[in-house]
């Protein structure tokens, strides 16, 4: 009876839920508590050190608090896209975590068409963020939600070059087959360039600094997240550490070996910790990056994208599909 | 030729000031942990005026001769003193100071005819009502004396 219930795919279906929300909740009250840190020790100021040692239950009575907090429902804002929004947010990240190559056995559900699904699910992020915006009947709220939009357009396509260049080399588009294909050599290696594309996209993806501009305070108060209190400003900061989480182990799988050790040596470490090692030390490069770098203005941010990083990488696709065939 | 040298000097900026946040992370805090840690206070600052213990006596050199409360231009200081002997010279009883007038001119300081009145040390006046603001210097004088004989003893054991 027990073996034909863990056995069944609905239960685990269901266990793979739990866990992956299990986590990504602690992951976010880890690396809010992370990025806190790091910014105070790069200001040479400890930061949150009251609540716990070092801080660390800081972020936990900070949650607490929002969900004690009233949800404010702004005068004639549209009340049922509203509250939907925050849901909107946190979901597409949950369908990334089905595909994610922890280690060779911990993946949910390894599809064959893995990294398309990561992408394709990672653009209703933006749609979120436009229906907050637009619901919020805020100019601000408005005005983020818009350059969202526009940011996320012009960031998504070196994104997906990117990726496909790694895709051309393996010709899978299953995370297991290209975390597999980087045993000795990790894909960074080999392609250098579209790996620090994908980072730079995916910092704008995530509309983290220094492309935060849909939540620019000096211009916009807080972009699309002005209007939302407690809970539902918690699920979109919720969601922004989830995604960052998400891009960067999609990094770590498509150009840092996945669950593979360096250059093929694991040292007798589990695969998992060789994957999440790597995945929060992207973390910490994307926060390092974050509290180095201003803000960029907004022609800046879109001169960048359409000058620089759509046509490099172009580039790059052909120059990899040529040395492909001709390999 | 530009959009190239641009992109790559571009770039090398970037990493310059990436390479300055990470030496940041390895210098100490210059966070001071006030209520736990306390740094040492420069001897030319000026807190409310107390009653200096004089190390040969064990205690104040004041005569009662109201200099410092005539001398006050916001009427700040209280002093009572009595005659213990009917010729004898009086001896000091009562000692406040209103610190909520105070502008911290050292008038007071400047005119004692035997140095007793000092600047104290103290900046921690945070109070709850108007007469939390009323500071009894002979209470004070009772808790200083006992700190000076504190550390004497500290220091003989030290010796």
């Amino acid at each position: 009876m027990s073996e034909g219930l863990l056995g069944s795919e609905l239960f685990r279906l269901i266990l793979g839920l739990v866990i992956v929300i299990a986590f990504s909740q602690l992951n976010a009250l880890f690396l809010v508590w992370l990025e806190r840190k790091v910014s105070g020790h790069i200001q040479l100021r400890p930061g949150p050190m009251e609540v716990g040692p070092h801080g660390l239950l800081q972020t936990i009575a900070d949650g607490v608090k929002l969900i004690g907090k009233e949800l404010i429902l702004p005068l004639k804002a549209d009340k049922k896209l509203f509250f939907l929004a925050p849901v909107l947010v946190f979901t597409p990240v949950l369908v990334g975590f089905l595909v994610l190559p922890f280690s060779p056995g911990l993946i949910i559900h390894d599809m064959n068409v893995g990294v398309l699904l990561v992408f394709a699910f990672s653009t209703i992020t933006v749609l979120a963020i436009l229906t907050g915006g637009w619901a919020s009947n805020n100019k601000y709220a408005l005005l983020g939600a818009v350059r969202s939009v526009a940011q996320n357009v012009a960031y998504e396509i070196p994104l997906l070059l990117a990726v496909l260049s790694v895709v051309l080399m393996v010709h899978s588009l299953s995370f297991s087959h290209i975390v597999e294909s980087q045993k000795t050599v990790w894909f960074i290696f080999l392609q250098p360039l579209a790996g620090l594309i994908y980072l730079i996209a995916a910092t704008a993806e995530t509309n983290r600094a220094p492309f935060d501009i849909p939540e620019a305070e000096s211009e916009l108060v807080a972009g699309f997240h002005t209007e939302y209190s407690g809970m539902g400003f918690g699920l979109f900061f919720l969601a922004e550490y989830t995604n960052m989480f998400l891009v960067c182990a999609v990094a770590t799988s498509l150009f840092f070996g996945g669950w593979n050790g360096l250059f093929g040596f694991s040292f007798g470490i589990p695969g998992v910790f060789w994957f999440l090692l790597k995945t929060y030390l992207l973390i910490f490069v994307i926060m390092w990056v974050r509290w180095t770098f201003p803000r960029v203005r907004f022609d800046q941010l879109m001169n960048f994208s359409w000058k620089v990083l759509i046509p490099l990488s172009i580039v790059n696709l052909l120059i990899t599909a040529v040395v492909v065939k001709i390999i | 030729m530009g959009y190239f040298k641009d992109i790559f000097v571009g770039g090398l900026s970037l990493i310059e000031g990436m390479g300055v946040t990470v030496r940041r992370l390895f210098q100490p805090l210059v966070t001071v942990q006030y209520p736990r840690q306390k740094i040492p206070l420069s001897s030319a600052y000026r807190g409310h005026i107390e009653l200096k213990v004089f190390e040969e006596s064990g205690t104040h050199k004041c005569i009662v001769c109201l200099n410092c409360e005539k001398t006050c231009p916001s009427g700040v200081i209280r002093v009572q003193g009595e005659k213990q002997k009917e010729k004898g010279p009086k001896t000091l009883t009562n000692y406040v100071i209103d610190f909520s007038k105070c502008s911290l001119c050292g008038l007071c300081v400047e005119i004692c005819p035997t140095s007793t009145l000092v600047y104290s040390k103290e900046y921690e006046l945070v109070g709850e009502t108007g007469a939390d603001c009323q500071i009894d210097l002979m209470a004070r004088l009772a808790t200083q004396v006992e700190k000076t004989r504190e550390e004497k003893k500290t220091q003989e054991i030290a010796a």
